[in-house]
């Protein structure tokens, strides 16, 4: 008796052994385990609208053009492109002997099939607008004509794009993964759910996909028909799709992943001195909404005055652990002008709030109060500031009850769930808001126009003339010093105004194990992990 | 025992039909809809989405067409996970959970009753103690905290277990510990408590002056009637269990339902929340039926009206 449950139990232990061992990825491969975000809602280029689904697709397509590690425009299916004199024509020469991931061959149409079927109302492309709006004929194909969009193939190597007005950062959309070009046969064939198989899961980037589980995995593999195969070292991508950040850092810790983006907050300040934890600047600005539409924020007084009251440096490096920095302006480092970097050249060069001089805003801010009409706050109702409540946001929260109490004022704050957070601030059904963007393309413009009055973002419904006239003059003028010059008025505008309060430079932070070479990380917020290499 | 088989099914339809109404009317009231994201998407592409997906009609139109639609076994397209049917999702994530849950359910049971058995028969002495020790700790520690210090212990300190995925069995390990303990204290503290009202009842005092062995006497006597309300508190268990738990698929990357079902709500991905409720609410019912029937074999005495 004895000796039988011995067996058994030795059976067993062999059989979880063996298991275990056929379960081993092999050692030959080359392939990096990276942890950049959660489990997409999708991998149609089309239907993407978010950061980690853009950065997936850029392993798995390319774009017309592409953006190298020092964030300049490179060609990419494209081997060349020009732009007609008046900024309205461009015309991409696409490379000889393209091959999709099937092996089938790409041409010219792919792009036409792919730019029209992003604007066509049956797709609903969110960023259809975003990427294809300055295109002749948009609002035609958006009403279902999709033949009036003024994207063709005059042969089966160019492209030509016909714009309506001249649009000055156009190569950069042409390198967004919305306008990645996909596969007419495999969409017709197999509709929205093309994008979630391997089998019908048809691209031309560097790698295709191998096996997708929801909420597990994505195994990406080297693509034999990409165009610079030989420039790719890695046999294989995993993507971990995991969304808690302490099983981020577990399987970092183990060794099982070599890149994670979701580090535990909490031990941020111990990882600070690591050579493996790195914090990088992205394009974007951590702001608050304030609704300028009810009558008690109507005055820029005292909007200016709930902005000079923010310790921008001790919010950003104490509360928000150093890894956002203070930001005086609402463009933040990165974005470029005509002139070279934007922030160098806005308001005469000087930060637009001296956030080294806490005490001195403070003081402003309270004059600006009683100049206002309201001393010591009095006569001001309670500020209801409302957040959702993920990363900093809630400290931050607690922070603006201290610093607004200095002005007299009340603070309540409501913590609402992420899924009514955004419709309701959309709505303008707020008075004070936690808000946030990341630019889509190196242009001011795609900030600024937040507080255009007719623009679907404008949460703060903030209404001004001038500052709209400021943004369609920019949008119009074809010379870009003076662009510049019109996109910097509308900045000035909104910083005297207070039209939004800028409180952060977004950034980065991630964990990066030493044994991957050869990939960057750009300010859009993606990992460029297709060039990198494993060192053993 | 046919009739009544019968009756229970007719009431089983009405309740589902009923938590699908309800869920459907709540669901709605909720503010925020699927298609929201920081930045706003046009209005055209909006407006595009809900005729697509049906939403732009009056609210009992898309009742009515649901209700038509679920009879036929279509429960539609996930809103959040384009491309995907709900009944993919569902297909696809159930057994990943119920594999999971099952065998935790099994471990609780196994090692449940023994411990709460042995604890009723050494009452007050210091294995009793010990016991009652571990199934508090057991019922007061949440699962999180089970999940993140057997990750960082056995995982990354020792490095002993897998943190993550499911691919080998080991990797089983902490996610059935972490999803074990909680049921396994209740049992053992069921099982102590109905143990202990069993062993001092007249039959059993009968069956050992009769000179049964205690092994015999405890066997087939009093573990029978002591296991009932484990039986009871197995059925809702295993319904529950088997579909999945969020926090443990969360933490360990486990393809389970357990995340979509919680999940669905927060992305207000409507027709996956009908989805996972109603195939809730179906195992629920499911499970609570059978247990009623396993009453029955259990306990002879049980009449089933």
């Amino acid at each position: 008796m004895k000796k039988r449950l011995a067996l058994i139990l030795a059976t067993v232990l062999l059989l979880t052994l063996g298991l275990a061992a056929c379960n081993k990825p092999g050692t030959k491969t080359k392939q990096l385990v990276a942890q950049i975000g959660p489990n997409p809602e999708t991998l149609d280029p089309a239907l993407n609208s978010a950061v980690d689904g853009g950065n997936m697709l850029l392993f798995t397509f390319d774009c017309l053009l592409n953006i190298d590690k020092d964030n300049n425009l490179i060609p990419g299916a494209a081997e060349s492109w020009v732009t007609s004199e008046d900024g309205k024509t461009w015309t991409f020469k696409l490379r000889e002997g393209l091959k999709w991931s099937d092996g089938s061959d790409f041409t010219a149409n792919d792009f036409v099939y792919s730019w029209k079927r992003v604007v066509d109302p049956a797709t609903a492309a969110p960023y259809s607008e975003t990427v294809l709006g300055m295109v002749e004929g948009y609002a035609e194909a958006t009403g279902g004509n999709l033949d009036a969009l003024q994207v063709s193939a005059p042969d089966e190597h160019t492209f030509v794009v016909k714009l309506a007005y001249p649009c000055a950062y156009f190569g950069e959309l042409a390198a967004f993964a919305a306008l990645s070009p996909v596969n007419k046969a495999t969409i017709e064939a197999n509709g929205e759910a093309w994008a979630t198989k391997p089998e019908t899961y048809i691209s031309n980037g560097p790698f295709k996909m191998k096996e997708w589980v929801p909420s597990s995995y994505i195994l990406l593999e080297k693509n034999e028909h990409y165009r610079d195969k030989d420039a790719i070292k890695l046999d294989s991508i995993k993507l971990l799709l995991m969304e808690d950040p302490n099983a981020a850092y577990a399987a970092y810790k183990t060794g099982e992943a070599l890149l994670i983006k979701d580090v535990p907050t909490a031990e941020i300040p111990s990882l600070r001195e690591n050579d493996d934890f790195y914090v990088d600047p992205l394009l974007g600005t951590y702001y608050l909404s304030i609704n300028n539409s009810l009558e008690e924020f109507k005055d820029a007084r005292v909007r200016k005055a709930l902005s000079l009251a923010i310790d921008r440096e001790y919010v950003a490096n104490t509360l928000m652990q150093g890894v956002y920095t203070p930001a005086p302006n609402f463009i933040g480092p990165g974005v470029a002008d005509a002139n070279g970097s934007f922030i160098d050249n806005a308001n005469g060069g000087k930060p637009y709030i001296d956030i080294t001089d806490h005490e001195g805003n403070l003081a402003k801010a309270k004059e600006l109060l009683a100049e206002a009409g309201y001393p010591n706050g009095e006569g001001l109702p309670k500020i209801v500031y409302s957040t959702n409540d993920s990363g900093y946001h809630k400290v931050v929260a607690q922070y603006l009850q201290d610093a607004w109490g200095e002005l007299g004022l009340t603070v309540e704050v409501d913590i609402v769930e992420w899924a009514s957070f955004t419709p309701m601030r959309r709505a303008g059904d707020y008075q004070t808001a936690r808000n946030g963007w990341l630019c889509d393309y190196n242009d001011a413009s795609n900030m600024l126009e937040l507080l255009v009055s007719t623009n679907g973002n404008n949460d703060g419904k903030y209404n001004n003339p001038e500052y709209d006239e400021a943004m369609r003059k920019a949008a119009q003028e074809t010379d870009p010093v003076k662009r510049s010059q019109y996109l910097h008025q509308a900045e000035d505008i909104l910083m005297n105004e207070a039209a939004c309060i800028p409180v952060a430079y977004y950034s980065e932070f991630w964990l990066q194990s030493p044994k991957i070479t050869g990939s960057w990380f750009s300010p859009y917020g993606y990992w460029y992990l297709h060039y990198a290499d494993i060192a053993e | 025992m046919l009739k009544y088989i019968l009756k229970r099914v007719v009431l089983a339809a009405l309740t589902i039909f009923l938590v699908a109404t309800i869920t459907f009317l709540l669901m709605n009231l909720v503010p925020g809809g699927p298609f929201v994201a920081e930045k706003s998407i046009s209005e055209q592409a909006q407006q595009a989405l809900n005729e697509k997906y049906g939403l732009d009609q009056p609210l009992i139109v898309q009742y009515k067409n649901y209700m038509k639609n679920i009879l036929k076994g279509d429960f539609g397209l996930s809103l959040k996970q384009r491309g995907r049917t709900v009944t993919d999702i569902i297909t696809s994530k159930f057994p990943v959970s119920a594999r999971l849950g099952g065998l935790s359910v099994l471990t609780a049971l196994l090692i449940g009753i023994p411990l709460g058995s042995v604890a009723a028969l050494n009452r007050g002495k210091w294995i009793d103690s010990v016991i009652i020790v571990i199934a508090t700790c057991g019922i007061a520690v949440p699962s999180f905290v089970l999940c993140t210090v057997g990750m960082y212990t056995f995982g990354v300190n020792l490095g002993w277990l897998p943190t993550f995925g499911l691919t080998t069995p080991l990797h089983y390990v902490l996610p059935i510990f972490s999803l074990s303990f909680y049921p396994t204290a209740y049992i053992a503290r069921l099982m102590r408590s109905s143990m202990l009202d069993v062993i001092g009842q007249d039959y059993m005092r009968t069956a050992r002056s009769k000179g049964l062995s205690q092994f015999i006497s405890l066997f087939k006597h009093a573990l029978r009637n002591a296991i009932m309300p484990v039986v009871t508190y197995v059925g809702p268990l295993l319904a529950y269990t088997l579909t999945g738990s969020f926090i443990v698929e969360k933490i360990f990357v486990i393809p389970g339902l357990g995340k979509e079902f919680i999940s669905s709500i927060s992305n207000r991905d409507y027709t996956l929340i009908m989805g996972t409720t109603i195939f809730l609410a179906t195992l629920i019912i499911l499970m609570n039926m059978l247990v009623d029937i396993v009453y029955k074999l259990v306990d002879p005495r049980i009449k089933l009206k």
